[in-house]
């Protein structure tokens, strides 16, 4: 029996594969057509109450101030400038975020899972409190906490010498920064390798001969040589910028605000909450039989979980562990509520002494998209590596 | 293959159609301000949610104020009665888009009159009622007695504002080297500096003395340092493009101060108006000429406008002035013949 040869492909109307085609075709030129409908109309609308538009503000001297930065920010320098301190402010309490968040979470998670009754409904209800209060109202919660009780910025705590804790937050000496520190940071970088080589031997040394060797502090170790090393090799440099009691204050050194702290405090606790539950979920996904072979081979509990749960966990973790991320970094836009200056918060400046709000909105909402769309990918790369290798 | 082109080419005809008439579409805002007003039956103006003194409502959410004053001047004026608002309390980083879209009438909301907004934001400022300066205020313990000792000081300031702009010009200047923390609402500002957590706050004087005299606990604690750094000329905005209501609101505003000027107020405005032989007060109240009919009004006018509110002197002394909680002096802004800058183009 000879199979009927395939329908000749026929550009005509009744063709289904025709008609699909001319329907996408026209849903696309619709969309197109609608959104530049929109923005003529806008950008129409603009012109005619005599409001101002395009991006050469940003060039432009910012002409503000900002409270902290991990760079040194002067109010001469451009808007651009500006969006770029807010874009790193907020990286920097997103990413300390995500990795505390996930240390804790993954610790509540386990602790979901133990025998001990009293850790057990502990981390119960911090899930539940955590996950079902309003973030916005956890960070205030902890703001005027910090801010109601820590000592007044006269009379500052000081737990170590050069160390003062106030409504100011956390001041403390830090080096300053000289060429010769580059010299320590090629030492770190080096100790890394020397840490992962010494790994690795001691795994070949285990497999080679069934002998264990310790493996973290002579990595440590090995890890603080080198820096050590290459600081002396950058010709020591031992300036330290010390912070100074004034009439009123504490200036210099480094300082963490209570801005940042509620903010990291706030971002953290919430999403633990979450991740708690991701990894919960994850290590009840491996199988009993799994405990049961672990037991047999005579495993520890925290060798199962590390060796046997875990990795296995992982595959199912990863996915929600990745919108969990997503929630993080995008939660940090509350940070103006508490006075941080993230992106937003300095957009919404930038905003009202330019006046360009769909020029400064557009700006954040495509930062934010780039951010998330990459940490997406990251977390897929990752998500591919976990998985169950089919051999 | 005549027929599908047709198909594919209606529907795209039309949407370009559609396109090409939404971009040649005026703005939806283009009738007249006042036509609206009256349709609705009522003046929408942009407020502030809490600045007792200048606006603030009551338990029973009756407003009053300064810059309420204004806009029920104006309202008295359009549409003959004083209670015919609907306000908008606005935050100040929310206040221009909401005048711009056409949401308020006007945007009376302490508003500093700068270039900028003046030029960009598609509003023009009608005139100055609050001649202010922004100040700082410190907790009295501090022993801060001048803004020049505020060396590495963190100042609470609110986002939204022209006082970020001045607390940084003035940090550079004297060197202070200031630390700002930026709240996006007034209440977080307050909050933060009542519990500690800014050696300063910084926002017009003005606001400063509402700040203090509303949110602390014992008001006496907190000074208000000597400096102004800053001029800071507070006034009502509308939305370009509509020049009749720009010019009633001008015009409104001048009339309360010339009022005040020849003696005109709330109590004696009836008998004026029957009696008074003094030609620039008739012709403040329409009883010789007719200056409303130039504006698109009645000849009564101004004289609704100060029965309603009474003259400018009345509307500080009421709100804000020394017999007021605030105990603000008059300053800068008394009459231009007392010393002041109050000066108002003649009615006439």
């Amino acid at each position: 029996m000879s199979t009927p040869p395939p329908p000749k492909r026929q550009w005509s109307w009744r063709s289904q594969a025709f008609r699909g085609l001319v329907y996408q075709i026209i849903a696309i030129l619709v969309l197109v057509l609608a959104v530049g409908y929109l923005m003529s109309n806008t950008f129409a609308n603009m012109r005619a109450r005599g409001i101002q538009s395009g991006f050469d503000f940003f060039l432009q001297p910012a002409g503000f101030g900002i409270g902290e930065s991990l760079i040194e920010f002067d109010s001469s320098q451009s808007y651009l400038m500006a969006y770029v301190i807010g874009l790193s402010n907020t990286l920097r309490v997103a990413l300390v975020g995500l990795v505390m968040a996930t240390i804790l979470g993954t610790l509540i998670g386990i602790g979901r899972l133990t025998k001990n009754t009293l850790v057990k409904s502990l981390c119960t209800s911090y899930v539940e409190v955590t996950r079902n209060i309003p973030l916005l109202l956890q960070l205030f919660m902890w703001y005027f906490a910090m801010t109601e009780l820590l000592p007044p910025i006269e009379e500052p705590l000081k737990p170590l010498a050069g160390v003062f804790f106030s409504k100011n937050g956390l001041q403390y000496p830090l080096p300053v920064w000289a060429p010769g520190h580059w010299g320590t940071l090629i030492g770190l970088c080096v100790g890394i390798g020397a840490w992962k080589f010494w790994t690795r031997h001691v795994k070949q040394h285990f497999e080679a001969t069934g002998h264990t060797k310790p493996s973290f502090l002579p990595g440590l170790g090995l890890w603080v040589l080198c820096g050590v090393v290459g600081w002396l090799a950058g010709g020591a440099p031992g300036e330290i910028d010390i912070p100074e009691v004034t009439e009123i204050n504490v200036v210099g050194g480094g300082s963490v605000t209570p801005e940042y702290l509620t903010l990291l405090i706030g971002l953290t606790v919430y999403t633990s909450g979450y991740i708690a539950e991701v990894v919960r979920a994850g290590i009840q996904s491996v199988s009993f039989g799994q405990h049961e072979a672990a037991v047999a081979l005579g495993l520890k509990r925290t060798q199962e979980l590390r060796l046997i749960q875990l990795p296995q966990a992982m595959r199912v973790i990863i996915p929600p562990l990745t919108s969990q991320y997503l929630n993080l970094i995008k939660n940090s836009s509350l940070a103006v509520a508490v006075g941080y200056p993230d992106l937003v918060s300095i957009s919404s400046t930038a905003l009202n002494q330019t006046g360009r709000a769909i020029e400064c909105i557009a700006l954040v909402m495509l930062i934010y998209l780039s951010l998330s769309l990459l940490t997406s990918a990251l977390m897929n790369i990752y998500n591919r590596r976990v998985r169950i290798k089919d051999r | 293959m005549k027929s599908i082109r047709k198909l594919i080419q209606r529907p795209l005809l039309a949407t370009a159609a559609l396109a090409l008439l939404g971009s040649l579409a005026t703005p939806a805002f283009a009738g007249k301000t006042i036509d609206a007003m009256k349709a609705r039956g009522s003046l929408n103006c942009g407020v502030n949610p809490s600045l007792p003194g200048f606006a603030a409502a009551d338990s029973q959410g009756v407003w009053s104020g300064l810059d309420i004053d204004i806009c029920r001047a104006v309202a008295a004026t359009v549409l003959g009665d004083a209670s015919k608002i609907k306000y908008t309390p606005l935050n100040a980083a929310q206040r221009f888009a909401v005048l711009q879209a056409g949401e308020i009438d006007i945007l009376s909301r302490n508003t500093t009159w700068t270039l900028n907004r003046d030029a960009s934001l598609g509003l023009h400022f009608t005139g100055t009622t609050y001649y202010d300066g922004q100040g700082f205020m410190v907790s009295k313990k501090s022993k801060i007695t001048s803004a020049a000792k505020l060396k590495g000081a963190t100042v609470c300031v609110q986002s939204g504002t022209t006082t970020e702009k001045n607390l940084n010009d003035y940090s550079k200047v004297m060197k202070l080297n200031m630390k700002p923390v930026v709240f996006d609402t007034q209440e977080a500002t307050n909050k933060a500096y009542f519990a500690g957590r800014c050696q300063a706050y910084t926002t017009d004087a003005s606001g400063l003395a509402s700040v203090r005299n509303k949110e602390a606990t014992n008001p006496d604690d907190h000074v208000i340092l000597p400096e102004l750094i800053s001029k800071e000329p507070l006034g009502p905005s509308v939305r370009r493009g509509d020049d009749e209501f720009f010019a009633i609101v001008k015009w409104v505003t001048y009339a309360l101060i010339e009022a005040e000027e020849y003696g005109i107020t709330q109590a004696n405005v009836d008998q004026l108006k029957g009696s008074s032989t003094d030609p620039v007060v008739q012709r403040i109240l329409g009883t010789s000429e007719d200056t409303g009919k130039l504006l698109g009004l009645d000849r009564d006018w101004a004289f609704r406008a100060i029965k309603a509110v009474g003259n400018y002197g009345e509307i500080f002394e009421r709100n804000v002035g020394p017999k007021s909680t605030l105990k603000l002096p008059r300053g800068l802004n008394n009459q231009w013949n007392k010393g002041g800058l109050m000066y108002a183009p003649p009615v006439r």
